[in-house]
């Protein structure tokens, strides 16, 4: 057992795990945070997206032990407990784009999403394509993310200089 | 008409879906997520060979692992878990082999489920795997269709003395729907015959499949990732001796299917038995690479066409010969599928004379089964090629060909050769509308262009004028095909005291926004806000009986049902308006959500106001019961007909065969539109699946019968990189066989797509020499079948 110490989605977790746990598994077994998903083991769909320390990552393919230290946000956490209803940009964009359909690939598109923006808050459609190249959606043909994630990206430009809304850890712009 | 039907604010909106809150903020209830208390879990051990004898199973040293609760092989189970059903019997001489969950003396495919571990977490499950010893007696494999048929095969299934399932014919001069096809052939002046592979998809829902069985309580509550939770109840209970009213199945939130999930599983009826046997709820989840393993696969058939036509381009007869794989056994509606496509090859065409043939083949392979689309897009495949290769061989521009022969606009309604109905269609509107958003008349300028010059990139256009039969089904007709079930729908609806309303449906949505859909239908039937509409589905305690959702059928069949229990309660509340305003029911009319006595302005009762009358009871006329609540049926006359046309431009670089889609046109023509946004996003994620079986896509076996494409790494769904912008767009010719005026959407893209694509890769090289390129369309089999072109044309 390590112990770890990791905040997630503003909360801090100081919690024992088995040095083979990875850390979708801790978020989902051990915090219940069951928002975010697994959809493979060769870490090639994206649909374990988190962020730690801002930047995306396959939650499928780091430890838990290695997110000690760190902090972490999953979908649950893209909007700061207490705002009830209120939806982050990205998550506003992918309703009112009809950029989902099952909506098993969403956290971990919108997540990628944020990351991508967060390098890049102006990108291309084109860049939109690559910047979410790891993250397979099997329903929507990408058509409506493209489009969610172009809209999103409007909306945070224009956003910027407004007192930031989102909690620590996520990439406003 | 009433004014009811006149006044339709909801239905044609682009409304945001209702479905989306919980999905974007992570609320979901997928079905892994569910862990009662006290929950085992499984690891299931899968066969490494394609074929053997199972001589001994050591379940011992497993039993002794930390965590381990039991293990358990086919032969512990071999009477409980009964033999998982096929549905569709599609000949009364069908070779349908037993086909047990746990196989129990013998293994016919790589990842066929051996034994079993239930343990205390799933770690312990999958560790415990590795102690458990199964001895195999290796037998000859055989992965080849052609090969399975030849005398002297090797045989999938020993005692069966056949690797052939069935043999089924349609032939229009037997059927009386037309003239003989040999005579056809004989007397043509142009013959086209070409041979295509239709090969093995993998569905690859995002979501894999879980399922969770509790058995508290004295009833068995299954959770599955389903698209099927009434089938699933009813074949579970006739299969493995569970009485149906102590079983309740939910398909909580579904995270996609496309037929992949419509099916009952070994996994199901395994988790099924476990619970049974150890009284504890148990789960089963399965890894992405299990998935591509053993959930079934789609397609996998070696076409065999022959055209006849006259000069002047008029065809004159089509001959179909198929070979369909089954993979090693029979799944639900297995030996149905090809046979959807019997009805399709003709397509949009007049043709005097069709026969189509098809042999369904055993193989040592994971089964095939549904897979968007189901036997449409083979057939829709290649009729669009055919069309094309008759084209090249006349010399006439493909539109042109096509235009020759269609049913016209004003023919309809048209029985086909194949015996279908079109109810309704305009090819023209659809096709004037495709090509002018493609501009095709300035591609062909450039495509010549680029001929000239030898660009070392060439231009393709590729045209696909499809149709499809769904909206899944008239019942006689399906019984006609020996189909188990009918193909109607239920809906309940119920008025709540305080206005709202519950609708259940017995369609089952996992990702095709029915709660949004449905919402907007009830919303204008009954003139009550949208937001006031709770939409119920997935569950068979709430909705006791469906029949899902498949085949683009939920909307024309289900969404129908919905219409007709509004109307049943409408009838009702009238009854009770009267009473309340003293006059006549005829002296009624309702529209937004009220009942007026005509010429009496101000006298009105709104339906949530009859709703809690009818609750209350206190006054309610004669014969009248009490509370506001309907069931309806529907059960289609009919199939529903979408169509459209689809143009796609690649550009084939001639050196390395990389194909790039520069711009792809769908204008489909789906009857009237419930929503728009709902149904743009249905034909952008079916375009991206039949552009994934053109140029990506393909589930490949090493000569052992091992999948070779057992991950996303080597099974390539296509990625958002890999995929275009599409335009799409729409004609409207309504249905005339449903109220809405609707047709189905589900499977239409992928229908089309596949063709348009293949058809443009090919038009691109088609100077070189290249008539055609096996699908996926590579860069290496694009510059193979350039490279033989060449050698063809030297040698
Ligand atoms: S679960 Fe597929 S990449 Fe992590
Ligand atoms: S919305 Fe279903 S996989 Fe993306």
């Amino acid at each position: 057992m390590t112990n770890i110490s990791v905040t997630v989605d503003g909360v801090r977790y100081d919690d024992d795990v088995e040095p083979r746990t990875l850390l979708v598994q801790y978020l989902r077994e051990r915090l219940g945070k069951v928002g975010t998903v697994v959809g493979c083991d060769t870490s090639n769909c994206g649909a374990c997206t988190v962020l730690l320390d801002g930047r995306g990552v396959k939650s499928c393919s780091l430890l838990a032990a290695q997110s000690d230290g760190h902090v972490v946000t999953t979908v649950e956490g893209l909007v700061p407990t207490g705002e009830d209803g209120a939806l982050h940009p990205v998550q506003r964009a992918f309703h009112e784009q009809h950029a989902l359909q099952c909506g098993f690939c969403t956290p971990g598109m919108m997540m990628a999403a944020c990351d991508l923006l967060a390098d890049n808050p102006d990108p291309s459609d084109e860049e939109i394509r690559e910047g979410l190249e790891g993250n397979l959606c099997r329903c929507t043909g990408y058509q409506n993310i493209v489009r969610a994630v172009s809209a999103a990206a409007a909306e945070l430009r224009s956003a910027r200089g407004a007192a930031p809304s989102t909690p620590e850890g996520v990439a406003s712009a | 008409m009433s004014v009811v039907e006149e006044h339709r604010p909801e239905v044609g909106n682009a409304r945001l879906r209702k479905e989306d809150a919980h999905l974007v903020t992570g609320q979901t209830n997928w079905t892994d997520n569910i862990t009662p208390p006290g929950t085992l879990h499984i690891a299931i051990l899968r066969s490494p060979m394609a074929h053997a004898r199972i001589t001994d199973i050591d379940l011992g040293p497993a039993r002794d692992r930390p965590g381990v609760v039991a293990v358990f092989s086919g032969r512990d189970v071999a009477d409980e878990q009964g033999t998982l059903p096929c549905a569709w019997p599609v000949t009364e001489d069908m070779v349908h082999p037993d086909h047990p969950a746990l196989a129990v003396d013998e293994v016919r495919f790589a990842g066929e489920a051996v034994a079993v571990v239930v343990a205390r977490d799933t770690a312990s499950a999958v560790d415990a795997l590795e102690a458990i010893e199964v001895d195999y007696d290796p037998l000859p494999v055989v992965l080849d269709m052609e090969a399975a048929v030849a005398d002297g095969s090797p045989l999938v299934h020993a005692d069966k003395g056949t690797n052939s399932s069935f043999t089924w014919v349609f032939d229009s001069a037997e059927a009386g729907t037309g003239g003989s096809v040999d005579e056809a052939l004989g007397d043509a002046e142009v013959t086209v015959s070409r041979r295509f592979l239709q090969q093995r998809l993998i569905p690859s829902f995002m979501e894999p499949r879980s399922v969770v069985v509790d058995p508290t309580g004295g009833q068995f509550t299954m959770w599955s990732a389903t698209q099927i939770p009434h089938i699933l109840r009813l074949m579970l209970a006739l299969t493995t001796n569970t009485p149906e009213h102590k079983l309740r199945v939910v398909a909580p939130d579904v995270g996609g299917g496309f037929g992949g999930k419509l099916q009952v599983t070994p996994e199901e009826v395994i988790t099924l038995v476990a619970a049974k046997r150890l009284h504890k709820p148990v789960k089963y989840t399965e890894t992405r690479s299990d998935s591509l393993l053993t959930a079934h696969h789609g397609r996998d058939q070696i076409q065999q066409l022959d055209l006849a036509a006259r000069r002047d381009g008029t065809i004159t007869g089509l001959k179909v010969r198929l070979l369909a794989n089954m993979g090693a056994y029979l799944g639900l509606v297995t030996p149905g599928v090809p046979l959807l496509g019997a009805f399709m090859f003709n397509a949009i065409y007049k043709m005097p004379a069709y026969r189509f043939e098809c042999t369904g083949v055993f193989t040592n392979t994971a089964w095939t089964d549904a897979y968007r689309g189901a036997g449409r897009p083979e057939a829709t495949f290649a009729i669009e090629r055919m069309m094309d290769e008759l084209a090249a061989e006349l010399g006439m521009d493909p539109m042109e060909v096509r235009r020759r022969n269609w049913i016209a606009h004003e023919e309809f309604p048209f029985t086909t050769v194949a015996g279908l109905t079109y109810d309704s269609g305009n090819y023209e509107a659809a096709t004037d509308k495709a090509m002018e958003l493609f501009g095709y008349d300035a591609l062909r300028r450039e495509q010549a262009e680029r001929r000239e010059r030898g660009d070392p990139v060439q231009l393709g256009l590729g045209i696909s004028t499809y149709t499809e039969m769904c909206g899944l089904a008239p019942s006689r007709v399906l019984g006609s095909l020996s189909y188990g079930a009918g193909g109607w729908e239920t809906a309940s609806l119920h008025m709540l005291p305080s206005g709202k309303v519950e609708v259940v449906t017995g369609s089952s949505a996992h990702g095709q926004g029915h709660e949004t859909a449905w919402s907007q239908i009830v919303a204008d039937q009954l003139g009550v806000p949208f937001e006031d509409v709770e939409v119920l589905h997935g569950d068979t305690r709430v909705s006791a009986k469906g029949m899902d959702t498949y085949g683009s059928r939920s909307l024309t069949v289900g969404g129908t049902a919905v219409i007709a229990a509004c109307g049943k309660v409408i009838d009702k509340a009238r009854k009770v308006a009267a009473h309340m305003l003293e006059c006549a029911e005829d002296d009624l009319e309702f529209a937004d959500g009220s009942f007026r006595v005509k010429g009496s302005p101000g006298s009105e009762k709104s339906i949530q106001e009859i709703a809690l009358a009818t609750f209350a009871a206190h006054d309610l006329p004669d014969g009248v019961e009490a509370s506001l609540d309907s069931d309806a049926t529907f059960d289609p006359e009919n199939f529903s007909f979408p169509h459209g046309t689809h143009l796609c431009a690649t550009e084939v670089d001639t050196e390395t065969g990389m194909v790039k889609i520069r711009s792809y046109v769908s204008v489909d023509d789906v009857g009237h539109v419930v929503n728009p946004l709902i149904v743009d996003g249905q034909v952008h994620g079916g375009l991206a699946q039949g552009i994934g079986q053109a140029l990506f896509e393909n589930a490949v076996y090493d000569s052992d019968g091992n999948l070779l494409t057992g991950t996303f790494v080597d099974y390539t769904v296509p990625s958002p990189a890999d995929l275009p912008a599409f335009t799409t767009a729409r004609t409207e010719t309504p249905a005339t066989t449903n109220p809405l005026g609707v047709k189905g959407v589900g499977e239409a893209g992928t229908i089309a797509s596949t063709p348009a694509v293949v058809n443009a890769v090919v038009d691109a090289l088609r100077p070189m020499g290249v008539n055609d390129v096996p699908m996926p369309c590579s860069p290496h089999r694009v510059w193979q079948a350039i490279q033989d072109a060449n050698g063809g044309a030297s040698s």
